[in-house]
């Protein structure tokens, strides 16, 4: 900590006349806007992905799941899916997908505000970051489980096959293939920005909560 | 012998693990040398034999590090062959229909076909001779391959980004070609050297009037790059005197600007054996020599843009008299039946073989400008300046009976086929090539007998400004006695000979048969040059224009039919394993435009689509659209399915055309 100490000379002046460095305020601020950027660049990467291997795709269809849009290869895997009636992937999350640039980056601002506000209100707005990977997971597991469940009886090959929902990670079998779904560097960062955001609060509490306790005993004592 | 064989065996597995061998197993294990001896021993093969099938055989998975296109001679096609394994990669559909690739069976390679017509009359075979891929600074650039048609003079263009013919072009005053379809060092011209002289413009002339009438035609069909097609508005022809012109070399470095053709029958032969005249193979053997013809072609296209070409059947043709006054053509004697010219990989020599003449003569760039420079030469019959043979020949080599063409390899030598003795001939190169090889320059190095009746020999990209070296293939017109019989029609013999080692240690590695073509000359390209689509690029594709069909609809849900009066439109999407729509109802005597798209991206995923009774077949690939056109004039119950194997429901890929009578 002696090495973070930035600008020793200069001292923080506290209502009960006692003192804390510049540091003590700066960190908590710092982490709260790098968890605002991690945030924002996860949303340029992918959050999950599946690889679907079969003895004809020696080299295996991938999806790439990203906040707001899906890549790889999904026109064959729908190719795929229509013999059991699944309908296209595009058409899972499309809800969470078009809204999804706007509330990450709300999320980020929402941290921004945090930096400027000086008491336990920033935790409840940090709240909507440190929710959003549980969110973003258990969400992903119900488009899962109903492109799993939506197989058609009707369609070529719906009869051959039970329900079932793909792994959300981790390895699974359908048919010839054999999937593997992983998390995308989005979440880990997703992830580590909720990490961060802990850390930032623990410090924000250290910073500014002798302020407002000071605060409340000068009160006490005029009053 | 075993030990011998052994030690062979284990030396060249470790040379080729160290080449780069298998990298994910482990080094070809100890136990492998004394199995594959006692498979050699069993099969009776010699150290050679185990050697030569090391150096081709190559594992599933891997791919060759070299690609040959060879003509298909009267199958009118193009092969394509995978080097040094040998394999058939794929069959190429030019002059001719080919149901697989759906050329020429209702789809947009009819109207590729289409400008192959002779006078109106479909004509849909070609005599494919000598593929030539497209040059940048006289290397293969990997992006079009040019062919020509010598039975009707066409050229064909190949577009080497998804391997299907995109143009054929019919020469407007020519009815036979032979030298093409040569290209110039960066492509600016494909040119369609001729072969059998006959009045220009292609009209009738009775043979005594043979020396009046009768006339060689060269063409140089200009080559627009970006839109991959011959312009025939910026080409133009040379008129020539009547000998027969044969092969062609464009020069390249020091030699750019200028071409090179051999010619034969200067005695002008005009045969009627039945009349009691020699034959044609007597007449026009007689003399001594022929003429090298040498073109400025620089200066024959600056004549052309001057506009001093007069237009036959709208193309500009530079007469006999303009090209001798405005010194574009020259000759030069050539010995004995000659055949090829074939220049050195740095532009500075001609070479020439000589049919009835055990020589290859070598011409010098240098001292053809020099004697043109010098002037005061004499005159051929029809007023062609002649350039003494003694003032421009570096040198002569004799290498045996019936050379014929010549390639280069990187290591200064030269490799001529010799069809009377059965051989390839290596010999050196002098000049500035001397340094490169142990011999002596312009000497004769090896025999290697082949099997048999060699023509045209290629090698890895031996006719370029920088030839590769290792391979060399022998085009052999014989095979005898090489493959098991199939009849008295035989297969070709495709040889392939290693030629990595410098003095007399070529060797055949490999034969291989050709049994669907008489392949005249073949070009070998380094596989990492080819840059084709693994898909077609964007879904909607048209292959003949290259683009994306501005009607091609590619979603299912606005997929079907439309009428207008007696016009019918099928807006079809193809995915695997239906077809949309699967029901297609017309009146007898509608005319139908049935435009299909496959909306697949994955490679491989073709379709195929057969019309029954309409003779319709299409090859569908992935991202395709194709448009067929046809009158229902036969009322009845069709169907119409997948032709190639898509999916385990290929078979269930199908679908009803109904015409109501």
């Amino acid at each position: 900590m002696h090495l973070l100490n930035l600008d020793p000379d200069v001292k923080v002046l506290l209502p009960d006349g006692s003192t804390r460095t510049l540091t003590t305020f700066l960190l908590p601020s710092a982490l709260l806007m790098l968890a605002s950027l991690m945030l924002m660049i996860s949303m340029f990467v992918p959050y999950w992905g599946m690889t679907m291997y079969a003895p004809q795709y020696p080299k295996g269809l991938t999806v790439n799941v990203y906040v707001s849009h899906l890549e790889g290869d999904v026109r064959e895997i729908d190719a795929l899916n229509h013999y059991i009636g699944m309908p296209p992937l595009d058409e899972g999350g499309r809800l969470e997908r078009s809204i999804s640039t706007i509330s990450i980056v709300a999320f980020a601002l929402l941290l921004i505000a945090g930096v400027f506000v000086h008491n336990q209100w920033a935790g409840i707005l940090a709240l909507p970051v440190i929710g959003y990977p549980v969110i973003f997971l258990a969400d992903l597991f119900y488009i899962l489980y109903t492109y799993g469940h939506s197989i058609d009886p009707k369609s070529a090959l719906g009869s051959a096959i039970k329900p079932f929902t793909p792994p959300l990670f981790g390895e699974g079998v359908i048919g010839q293939f054999k999937t593997i779904a992983y998390a995308g560097s989005g979440l880990y960062l997703a992830v580590g920005a909720v990490l961060i955001v802990m850390l930032g609060l623990w410090f924000h509490r250290a910073a500014y909560k002798p302020i407002v306790d000071a605060r409340k005993k000068m009160k006490a004592q005029s009053a | 012998m075993k030990l011998k064989i052994v030690s062979i065996i284990v030396v060249l597995t470790t040379l080729l693990a160290a080449c780069g061998g298998p990298s994910t197993s482990a080094p070809v294990a100890s136990g492998l040398p004394v199995d594959a001896a006692a498979i050699a021993k069993d099969r009776g093969l010699t150290p050679d034999d185990v050697a030569a099938a090391l150096k081709t055989y190559m594992p599933s998975g891997k791919t060759d590090p070299y690609i040959m296109f060879a003509s298909g001679g009267q199958s009118g096609q193009v092969l394509v062959i995978a080097m040094p394994s040998m394999r058939i990669l794929k069959v190429i559909g030019v002059f001719t229909p080919e149901p697989w690739q759906g050329y020429g069976f209702g789809g947009s390679g009819n109207k590729v076909l289409e400008g192959g017509k002779v006078n109106g009359k479909e004509v849909l075979w070609g005599d494919t001779h000598h593929p030539n891929l497209s040059e940048t600074k006289g290397d293969y650039d990997g992006e079009f391959l040019f062919i020509n048609d010598k039975a009707n003079a066409r050229v064909a263009v190949i577009d080497l980004r998804d391997f299907s013919t995109k143009q054929i072009i019919k020469n407007p005053n020519a009815i036979n070609d032979h030298g093409g379809a040569f290209v110039t060092p960066n492509t600016e011209y494909v040119i369609e050297g001729p072969q059998y002289a006959a009045p220009i413009g292609w009209e009738y002339a009775p043979l005594d009037q043979y020396k009046e009438k009768y006339r060689g035609l060269i063409t140089f069909w200009k080559f627009d790059r970006l839109k991959g097609r011959i312009d025939p508005d910026q080409s133009f022809q040379i008129e020539l005197p009547p000998y027969w012109q044969d092969l062609c070399d464009a020069g390249k470095g020091p030699s750019d600007g200028w071409f090179f053709c051999n010619s034969f029958n200067t005695e002008l032969a005009t045969g009627g054996i039945e009349l009691g005249n020699p034959p044609f193979e007597a007449g026009t053997t007689k003399n001594d020599t022929d003429y090298l013809h040498i073109f400025n072609w620089k200066k024959a296209e600056e004549i052309f843009k001057a506009g001093k070409g007069k237009k036959i059947n709208g193309m500009a043709v530079i007469d006999l008299e303009t090209a001798i006054k405005e010194n574009i053509l020259y000759f030069a004697p050539e010995p004995k039946s000659p055949h090829g010219s074939d220049v050195t990989p740095g532009g500075e020599f001609i070479v020439v073989g000589g049919k009835l003449d055990p020589h290859v003569t070598i011409y010098s760039f240098e001292k053809i400008q020099a004697a043109i420079k010098a002037g005061n030469l004499n005159k051929d019959a029809y007023g062609v300046p002649v350039i003494p043979l003694d003032k421009v020949m570096e040198a002569q080599v004799e290498l045996g009976l019936g050379p014929l063409h010549t390639v280069f390899d990187d290591k200064g030598y030269a490799y001529t086929s010799l069809f009377l003795d059965s051989a390839v001939a290596r010999w050196s190169l002098g000049g500035p090539y001397e340094k490169k090889h142990p011999e002596p320059g312009w000497k004769l190095v090896q025999k290697l007998p082949v099997q048999y009746n060699i023509g045209h020999i290629t090698a890895a990209e031996g006719d370029t400004a920088s030839p590769d070296g290792q391979f060399v293939v022998a085009l052999n017109k014989w095979s005898i006695d090489r493959f098991a019989n199939v009849g008295p029609l035989l297969p070709q013999n495709f040889q392939l000979v290693d030629i990595n080692n410098t003095g007399d240690k070529m060797k055949v590695l490999y034969d291989m048969p050709i049994g669907m073509a008489e392949p005249h000359y073949a070009q070998i390209i380094k596989a990492d040059k080819l840059k084709p689509f693994e898909v077609y690029p964007k879904v909607g594709w048209d292959a003949e224009k290259m683009a994306v069909d501005p009607n091609a609809v590619t979603d299912p849900k606005l997929a079907g039919v439309k009428r207008d009066g007696k016009n019918v439109t099928v807006n079809m999407v193809v995915v695997r394993s239906h077809f949309t729509p699967e029901r297609v109802e017309v009146q007898k005597g509608d005319h139908v435009v049935w435009r299909l798209t496959s909306i697949e991206q994955q490679r491989d995923a073709t379709h195929g689509f057969a019309l029954s009774g309409y003779n319709i077949n299409l090859s569908i690939e992935p991202g395709k659209t194709e448009v067929i056109e046809f009158d229902a004039n036969q009322a009845g119950t069709f169907t119409y399915y997948c032709t190639e194997f898509c999916s385990a429901l290929h078979l269930e890929m199908i679908g009803y055309f109904l015409v109501k009578p």
